[in-house]
């Protein structure tokens, strides 16, 4: 049984890069080539630009791309504030949901633009079908495509030399979403409603039990929302326990397909870098570096999760894999995904900043519960979000190769350009930024009444869920510990986290992006250190480790560490 | 700046109308037409009413059917209002009511398994699922039950045995997930054969 888990967690990385590969390819293309599509498609395109009146043929220069992305973001937020205010006098509302209050209206605005998906409320029981549709399943799709977008222009600015401009934001925008997100969507809609994911604009079911007692089923447009959801790592779900519920995801296969939709798009893009930047090894060691610590996570988060909880190995019950059941730590999960796979998706959706999830983690040990923690602090750069995990990465990149230009002695050299002071502060602001406001907003929260309000759990699983909040928030992946409630106070403060951790980060790439544009190119010599071998490999998951993970040290002892070792 | 806000609005419309309701609908119209049952959502009925959903665990309770896992939802097996327990792996409460559900188990199904011990009692019986609603039970649960509703409807251990393994989901294709058995397709099978 257990080698059968651990064959399907092999199958699924193989798939991964084989449906990544090809797919980077093309969204290289995407990006790189003047036209697309045929005739037809390229009309289209060239119709989208003029009705919006933008001048697509203009390119943009880095603080211009970035001003677009923010008005762009800024209304959009209002926008979907705006429908879940008002859902109670709008079409599509079945079930006759009042509109959402003002703090949780904001909080879901700024977690759906953000890429998020933080949820403070259950889906099923609070949104209306329009505002799953139109609010909040549109920024599925659009705050992928901006993170695309921003990636696309930062990867340009690698590859250019002696450029001011990075690239037209609109132009990114639309093909991002018309040629990479939509068709994929598409396939995988097609697949969640083969499954039995629901796919209906007809009003929750109510089914008279075969013991007499009534049931309501919550059903709706939930596949075509599922499907970009997990594309996109945004994680919302449609059901409050996400993709655990047997409508999110019905069948070992649905989930396969899920799991493989968190880290398809961020995997394919390492293969877009390494493609336009003319450095495939150079990506395939980048690719190296994130597969080795999603290996390190499932080889830690497996055995503790198989081996159980405390209180489930004290009450004595069976907790063995084999003759008839896969054992281990069942809380909070469920018997179609066992162990195996569950571990797989919690590694997945932690190293992505999805945030989906097909089981709990709050009930998870505290050995594997640290793992998707520990995931999230690194930045979200283990493949992480689309487009905003790739950019992450450049940032413990340009560090990597600044720490080894200082060993030998030598300026340092990225792809042929001279990183100098201006490239290293926007990484370091890039790559610091985000854990330093979680452990600041966890401090706030953990310190003030209106902030202790929100714990379920007492004690250091208390303090765990609140780091875990502000950590999910902050760094956009909107996976929840759950077990942290909803209070005005934690709906703004969260508000504040997944704005300034969604815009900070992404600014710093695009000034990255710009600087590194404008350089020239200077040729490599028998002193610059190599940046596609296995030394580097070993130096960049160094960098990543103690940057991030020293920064989050002294709060897990006091979280999971703790509780670890309590029992 | 304002020539930008002017594209950024009109973009946000089209967005919103493109993927808010253009890709939704087509999907849903799709959906309705090819898959009819899975669209709205895979719901069982008998005699024309609708009994419940192959995807939705429902509460059984007596001696007469199997039973689901436990449920963290308010009330219990809510299909409108999903949740996990969120109980932490050390939680006092966590332990209490697995001892609760232990000694119901035992109470329960003792009679019908002579020597029963905890020690018998698969995980998925006495932790809450995901969802609230897991729909399956490991088959191991299953024939630990197997007993007590064979003696209860007068079958005979072996039909019953046949009717779980008939019920018994296994992994997709063959590869994909953990087998379980689905309660609901397994207790309306009982039913249907009328002891």
């Amino acid at each position: 049984m257990q080698a059968q888990g651990i064959t399907q967690i092999a199958v699924y990385c193989l798939v991964l890069i084989a449906l990544g590969y090809p797919l980077g390819l093309w969204m290289a293309r995407v990006y790189m080539a003047e036209h697309v599509g045929g005739r037809v498609l390229g009309a289209i395109e060239n119709g989208f630009y003029r009705l919006i009146r933008a001048e697509a043929e203009k390119e943009q220069d880095w603080k211009s791309y970035g001003k677009t992305v923010l008005v762009f973001s800024v209304l959009f937020w209002l926008v979907v504030y705006g429908i879940q205010r008002l859902q109670g006098h709008l079409f599509l509302n079945p079930n006759h949901f009042k509109g959402v209050g003002s703090p949780l209206s904001l909080n879901t605005a700024a977690s759906f633009i953000t890429n998020t998906n933080w949820q403070y409320y259950g889906g099923e029981y609070t949104m209306s079908y329009l505002t799953q549709m139109a609010a909040l399943a549109v920024q599925n799709f659009v705050s992928a495509a901006v993170g695309l977008a921003v990636l696309a222009a930062v990867v340009r600015g690698i590859a250019r030399r002696s450029s001011g401009t990075l690239g037209n934001f609109w132009v990114d925008l639309y093909r991002s979403t018309i040629y990479i997100l939509l068709p994929l969507a598409v396939v995988v809609s097609v697949i969640l409603i083969w499954q039995g994911v629901p796919q209906t604009l007809h009003a929750s079911a109510t089914a008279h039990t075969v013991q007499g007692a009534t049931q309501t089923i919550a059903r709706g447009p939930v596949a075509s929302q599922i499907a970009i959801k997990q594309l996109g790592t945004n994680g919302g779900g449609f059901y409050n326990s996400n993709s655990s519920v047997p409508f999110e995801n019905p069948t070992g296969l649905s989930n396969f397909v899920e799991m493989l939709a968190i880290l398809l798009i961020p995997a394919a893009e390492v293969f877009m870098f390494g493609k336009m930047v003319l450095a495939r090894r150079h990506a395939w060691a980048v690719f190296a570096a994130m597969f080795v610590v999603f290996l390190l996570g499932v080889a830690i988060n497996l055995p503790a999760e198989q081996h159980g909880s405390q209180v489930l190995r004290a009450s004595g019950v069976n907790l063995v894999a084999g003759s008839g059941q896969s054992g281990g730590n069942m809380s909070d999960k469920e018997v179609r995904f066992g162990q195996a796979v569950t571990t797989n998706w919690t590694v997945a959706t932690s190293d992505a900043s999805n945030g989906s999830v097909n089981g709990g983690f709050d009930a998870q040990t505290p050995l594997g519960g640290a793992i998707p923690l520990v995931n999230l602090f690194f930045g979200e750069v283990i493949f992480g979000g689309v487009g905003s995990g790739l950019y992450g990465m450049f940032f413990y990149i340009v560090i990597a190769v600044f720490v080894a230009g200082l060993m030998v002695g030598r300026t340092p050299e990225w792809l042929g350009k001279k990183l100098e002071a201006r490239e290293i502060k926007f990484a370091a602001i890039g790559a610091l930024f985000v854990p330093t406001l979680v452990l600041t907003l966890a401090a706030i929260s953990i310190v003030t009444k209106s902030g202790l309000a929100s714990i379920f759990n007492s004690g250091a699983h208390g303090f765990t869920e609140t780091l875990y909040a502000y950590d999910s928030q902050s760094n956009n992946n909107g996976s929840a510990f759950a077990g942290f409630g909803l209070t005005n106070f934690s709906a703004d403060l969260g508000t504040v986290a997944m704005l300034l951790g969604r815009f900070v980060p992404m600014f710093a790439a695009l000034a990255l992006g710009g600087a590194l544009a404008k350089k020239k190119i200077v040729p490599a010599s028998a002193g610059t250190f190599r940046t596609d071998g296995p030394t580097f490999v070993v130096l960049l998951v160094g960098v990543i480790f103690l940057t991030a993970g020293l920064m989050i040290f002294p709060a897990l002892t006091l979280g999971p560490i703790v509780e670890g070792l309590m029992h | 700046m304002l020539r930008t806000a002017v594209s950024a609005v009109i973009a946000i419309v089209v967005i919103t109308v493109v993927f808010g309701l253009g890709y939704p609908l087509v999907m849903t119209g799709f959906a309705q037409v090819a898959f009819p049952s899975q669209a709205n959502g895979s719901l069982i009925k008998v005699d024309g009413k609708v009994v419940g959903s192959k995807l939705a665990a429902q509460g059984f309770t007596g001696k007469r059917y199997f039973h689901e896992r436990p449920s963290a939802t308010s009330p219990a097996y809510n299909a409108g209002a999903t949740t996990f327990a969120n109980l932490g792996p050390t939680s006092s409460t966590l332990a209490q009511q697995v001892q609760q559900r232990i000694r119901a188990i035992l109470k329960l199904e003792g009679p019908y398994n002579p020597g029963l011990t905890v020690h018998d009692i698969p995980v998925d019986a006495v932790t809450t699922s995901g969802s609230g609603i897991d729909p399956d039970i490991s088959q191991a649960y299953a024939q630990l039950q197997a007993h007590r509703v064979a003696a209860v409807r007068h079958l005979p251990l072996a039909t019953v045995d046949q009717l779980i393994s008939k019920y018994t989901k296994g992994r997709s294709w063959g590869f994909f997930g953990e087998p379980g058995v689905n309660v609901l397709e397994l207790n309306l099978a009982l039913d249907r054969m009328g002891s």
